[in-house]
């Protein structure tokens, strides 16, 4: 157990306990090596259950939405970002949450592990600080962590949460020095029928499993537009043309809100580069807006506000 | 919502092709302003078909991007110049809405032509027929839409 778990744990027993919170919402071990899973803790006899590591992969703040009362949250940098959202946004308000923040120096991406070993089966899984030890059938690998770290934590501009009410840890530098737009500045420089053929190709992939909707601590609307049959604005088919105008909605729907931190992307079966999109409708915010979401509960939305001078070239 | 009547499939080669364009124009001054141009008898390209709408923020990208996938060619966006909204920032809202929305599809590949904006008043009888024949001009330089539309 590290030294981060261990005191995380500490906090929420002792949250618990002085019920200062009815309930924690951290990571627990999954029942697949590699994988945690969301939980939700309200008895201090379970806060062992608790995890931390490098496999805590899911943006908790999803849960926050539909707790009662106040609850305390494990949150990694984009989590508390996304938490932020969710406070500028009115959902919830920031005396019912308790962020307990954790510096984090990212995620694992099962996919890159995966290709490394050719699609073989995991049966055990041991992470160490900095390497974790991989075992199947007849194999066992080594891998630094820092080699299969998600893409999007490998650009990630902000490992620490911005805001917290309690820190547990060590803080982490908080860049690799990567192109923060890596994904998106690779495909702009392409032309228009390389990124139609691009995006088609990508998105023929989609099952409409709707996996990156269900993730995304954004989408919280009672009803989604893809469920409202009065007017029915999407088919329920897999046509690749209604496909594409629900991941072209979803993605303007989280326009100034989305935090980059690749949920969505590491929740796809199907392995859709969803960052490649979402990714770009950040930076487009970024650059037409200045507009960095989640990281002061002061801010305005900038979809819900204006100024007299934003840029209105293409305006004829 | 039905599909918007097709042309012929070789409708790109078919010279007598001529595309169909949605425009949203709001109620308070590119509305007004289409109709100084019907009164004044401005002429323009007969290829809108106007969706009048009560301001331009009450254009949902939404709205914009099913008329391209239910076989529309292109797609106008017209409101009040900014100051001049009757629910005085509307536009403005709307402004942000479809910079984003607009610059997206380009990323996406979705011929840039294909969507516009533009603000009309309602003293803007010429300046609507213009904008009017630069859109149908565009659209018909691109010829008919293939992208985002349902088959």
């Amino acid at each position: 157990m590290t030294e981060a778990e261990q005191s995380m744990r500490k906090t929420a027993r002792k949250l618990l306990e002085e019920k200062k919170v009815a309930m924690i919402i951290g990571y627990e071990k999954g029942t697949l090596p590699l994988r945690t899973t969301p939980c939700f803790i309200s008895d201090t006899k379970e806060v062992d259950r608790l995890v931390w590591n490098a496999t805590c992969a899911n943006n908790l703040a999803k849960y926050i939405i539909d707790s009662k009362g106040k609850v305390g949250i494990i949150a990694k940098g984009c989590d508390a970002r996304s938490i932020v959202t969710c406070i500028v946004e009115k959902q919830i308000d920031r005396e019912n949450v308790f962020i307990i923040g954790l510096p984090c120096a990212g995620i694992i991406d099962r996919k890159k592990i995966e290709t490394e070993l050719d699609e073989q089966e995991i049966l055990e899984a041991k992470i160490n600080d900095d390497h974790i030890i991989l075992k199947g059938e007849n194999f066992e690998r080594q891998f630094a962590v820092k080699s299969i770290i998600d893409d999007s934590c490998l650009s990630c501009k902000y490992r620490n949460p911005p805001i917290y009410d309690v820190l547990v840890g060590e803080k982490v530098p908080d860049s690799m020095g990567d192109d923060k737009f890596i994904s998106a500045s690779r495909n702009e420089s392409k032309s228009d029928e390389e990124r139609w053929e691009l995006f088609t190709k990508e998105l023929n992939k989609c099952i409409r499993c709707y996996a990156c909707k269900n993730v995304c601590p954004l989408c919280y609307c009672n009803e989604c537009f893809v469920d409202q049959n009065m007017p029915t604005w999407l088919g329920k088919t897999d046509n690749p043309s209604d496909t594409m105008v629900y991941h072209i909605i979803r993605i303007l729907h989280t326009a100034g809100r989305c935090v980059d931190c690749g949920t969505c992307s590491r929740a796809c079966p199907m392995g859709i580069n969803l960052r490649a999109l979402t990714q770009k409708m950040v930076k487009l915010v970024k650059e037409l807006y200045g507009f960095d979401a989640g990281l002061s509960i002061e801010d305005v939305p900038p979809l819900a506000t204006f100024k007299q001078d934003d840029p209105q070239e293409f305006i004829q | 919502m039905e599909t918007i009547q097709k042309n012929d499939s070789e409708a790109s080669s078919n010279e007598s092709w001529q595309p169909k364009i949605v425009a949203f124009l709001c109620n308070w001054c590119s509305y007004a302003g289409a109709d100084l141009a019907g009164v004044s008898r401005i002429q323009y390209p007969p290829n809108i078909r106007i969706i009048r709408v009560p301001c331009s923020g009450r254009v949902n990208p939404l709205f914009i991007i099913k008329t391209l996938q239910y076989g529309a060619d292109g797609v106008l966006v017209s409101g009040c110049h900014p100051g001049d909204c009757h629910y005085i920032s509307g536009n403005l809202i709307a402004r942000r809405r479809f910079a984003l929305l607009k610059k997206f599809l380009e990323y996406i590949g979705v011929e840039p032509g294909r969507l516009n904006f533009s603000w009309i008043s309602a003293a803007e009888g010429e300046k609507f027929s213009k904008v009017v024949s630069e859109v149908v001009e565009k659209v018909k330089a691109l010829g008919p839409a293939t992208r985002l539309v349902k088959e």
